[in-house]
């Protein structure tokens, strides 16, 4: 039960894009097609999973002993880096056509600041292993929803007559507002209890 | 534009220019570290200690911290002495149920039992809404009041407490908070 | 000349937030007030200042293929340092910026710079480019920040602009106002653009 709840609390009540603010700029980069955020999405959910969970083991077995919890950016910074380099590779090898779909986007997500950003906030929240896994795939699967509605939204606004000047980024922000409106009527559905 | 050559990019040159950036920046950043850390504790000591003083009257000397298990959350205690007798108790609280995460609060009863003041340690509420929770107008309302009569739940779940305009959930969050401090004080006491 | 050129290209012909639409999630994130905007473009600006200028230094002894993560490394330890000095000496303002400090090593803009500038000017440059395009990074999260406070909680600078028991649209301090926001002034910017551009 605890961990519906908190899936339903990460996927709509503290959607990472539209109440946190982070990865914005995949959300916006790619969201012109459905089927190229649906690749994003998967890369993103295999990266962060990955990512946090590395981040994870690093900083309660090697950083925490040291007692060098400061060095928490750098370290995990390299680590995303390298991890992203390094499933490039094994996926290039293993599974070809995985990698074509899923290729382009990996380089994109070192740079993506979700994946830093739930790597940093399971630990100040103090989850453990198995909650900060849990807190991000769910996570990652809210990015997925958001981005799916919002490329949707953003197909259709393709065949509409737009002001010059809305054109492109304004016309996509506002309409992540009103997306964001939206999913704020979600707000208080559950308590996570966690 | 300039006149050397770029390091062309063998294994061993990449390597040692990668292992030279890392040693510098380790070195670098922990000198930072150990320049700051000081500081950083002495901050963090500074407003944990003036928040001890507004919320309890009085005091000369400060327990040791004491700790009372309430709904699974280790609550601190601090009691605060006058000339030997104590004068009120400070106690460090939590709510997870707040809207952007948990309000962390302290709050002080004095020697009678009932709540002298409380001081807000950290909340995410949202801002221009449940972050009003640290305005007088709000949080003074349980000032003096003894916890016995005054019921620690918002007005409307049957409480005594006003809600924050728009933020019941934080105001909710906050009224946890309180009515956990108060069972940590008694149990406390009791013993 | 060139010099200042560098520094005032950043204000409005390459301004990273209004035209070239670097670094959304710290825009987003943190204009709920004027102060907060400005606090987190002043962080962002030191760091690309001595991010741009120790890798304008480096630019000869760093093998192209292993650029990336020694930029990242340098930038990474420039944010754990103002990470460090803020938690110690601007608590208050470190607890309400919050994730989006150590998050400022992803920030595209100044990796961007790294790569775009610093790796292929001098010194001197790189550092007038930091500090360019790092002001104009502050001087939009400002406006952005200020545009949000007054219409959010009727106040600029913390100065109530509005009756006291006045509410202002709560909507614009809250997530979905932050997007309005910023689609809204760069639609404003960019109708600007076309204008001079028509009249030109």
């Amino acid at each position: 039960m605890e961990y519906v709840l908190v899936f339903i609390s990460a996927i709509l009540v503290n959607n990472i894009v539209l109440a946190q603010f982070l990865g914005i700029c995949p959300f916006l980069g790619v969201s012109n097609k459905i089927s190229t955020s649906v690749g994003m999405s998967a890369a993103l959910l295999f990266v962060m999973t990955l990512a946090t969970t590395v981040t994870w083991l690093l900083y309660t077995f090697v950083l925490v002993p040291m007692h060098i919890e400061f060095m928490q950016t750098v370290a995990y910074i390299l680590v995303i880096a390298a991890l992203v380099q390094m499933v490039e590779i094994v996926l290039k090898k293993v599974n070809q056509s995985l990698y074509q779909a899923l290729g382009v986007f990996l380089p994109l997500i070192t740079t993506n600041c979700a994946v830093l950003g739930i790597a940093i906030l399971v630990i100040q929240k103090n989850y453990g292993l198995l909650q900060s896994v849990t807190f991000t795939i769910a996570t990652a699967i809210g990015f997925f929803l958001a981005l799916i509605i919002f490329a949707g939204i953003r197909e259709r606004l393709e065949l509409y007559e737009t002001p010059k000047a809305m054109k492109g980024a304004p016309l996509a922000l506002v309409t992540a507002g009103l997306l964001s409106l939206a999913f704020m009527g979600f707000a208080g559905l559950v308590n996570a209890p966690w | 534009m300039s006149d050397k050559k770029k390091l062309e990019s063998t294994f061993l040159n990449m390597f040692i220019v990668l292992t030279v950036i890392s040693l510098v920046s380790a070195f670098a950043i922990g000198l930072a570290f150990y320049l700051t850390n000081d500081q950083a504790e002495k901050v963090k000591k500074e407003k944990f200690d003036n928040a001890v003083k507004s919320v309890v009257p009085d005091f000369d000397e400060l327990e040791e911290r004491r700790e009372v298990e309430i709904d699974g959350d280790k609550l601190a205690l601090y009691r605060a002495k006058k000339g030997g007798a104590v004068v009120g108790t400070a106690v460090e609280t939590v709510s997870h149920k707040g809207f952007g995460g948990d309000v962390l609060l302290l709050v002080g009863f004095d020697g009678n039992g009932n709540i002298h003041n409380s001081s807000i340690l950290s909340i995410k509420e949202t801002p221009g809404l449940g972050s009003n929770m640290d305005t007088p107008k709000f949080k003074d309302q349980i000032n003096g009041k003894n916890p016995d009569s005054f019921k620690l739940k918002v007005k409307k779940d049957g409480g005594d407490i006003d809600a924050i305009t728009a933020a019941t959930i934080s105001s909710r969050a906050f009224s946890d908070a309180v009515s956990k401090a108060v069972r940590a004080y008694k149990s406390a006491s009791a013993q | 000349m060139s010099v200042l050129k560098e520094f005032t290209k950043g204000f409005i012909k390459e301004n990273p937030t209004f035209v070239l639409l670097l670094g959304m999630c710290p825009t987003l994130g943190t204009t709920t007030s004027a102060i907060n905007g400005m606090s987190m473009g002043l962080a962002a600006t030191v760091v690309l200042i001595c991010s741009n200028a120790v890798i304008s230094l480096l630019k000869n002894v760093i093998p192209d293929k292993v650029r990336i993560p020694a930029f990242i490394v340098v930038i990474a330890s420039f944010v754990t340092v103002v990470d460090l000095v803020m938690q110690a000496y601007l608590p208050d303002l470190y607890a309400t910026l919050g994730l989006f400090i150590p998050l400022i090593v992803v920030n595209c803009i100044i990796l961007g710079r790294a790569e775009a500038f610093a790796s292929k000017n001098g010194v001197l440059p790189s550092i007038a480019d930091g500090c360019g395009i790092g002001l104009g990074f502050t001087m939009s999260l400002t406006i952005l920040g200020a545009i949000r406070e007054i219409l959010g909680s009727g106040s600029i600078f913390n100065f109530k602009v509005i009756p006291e028991d006045a509410n202002g649209i709560l909507l614009f301090v809250m997530p979905p106002g932050a997007f309005l926001a910023l689609g809204l002034m760069i639609a404003l910017v960019n109708h600007i653009k076309n204008r001079k551009k028509a009249a030109a």
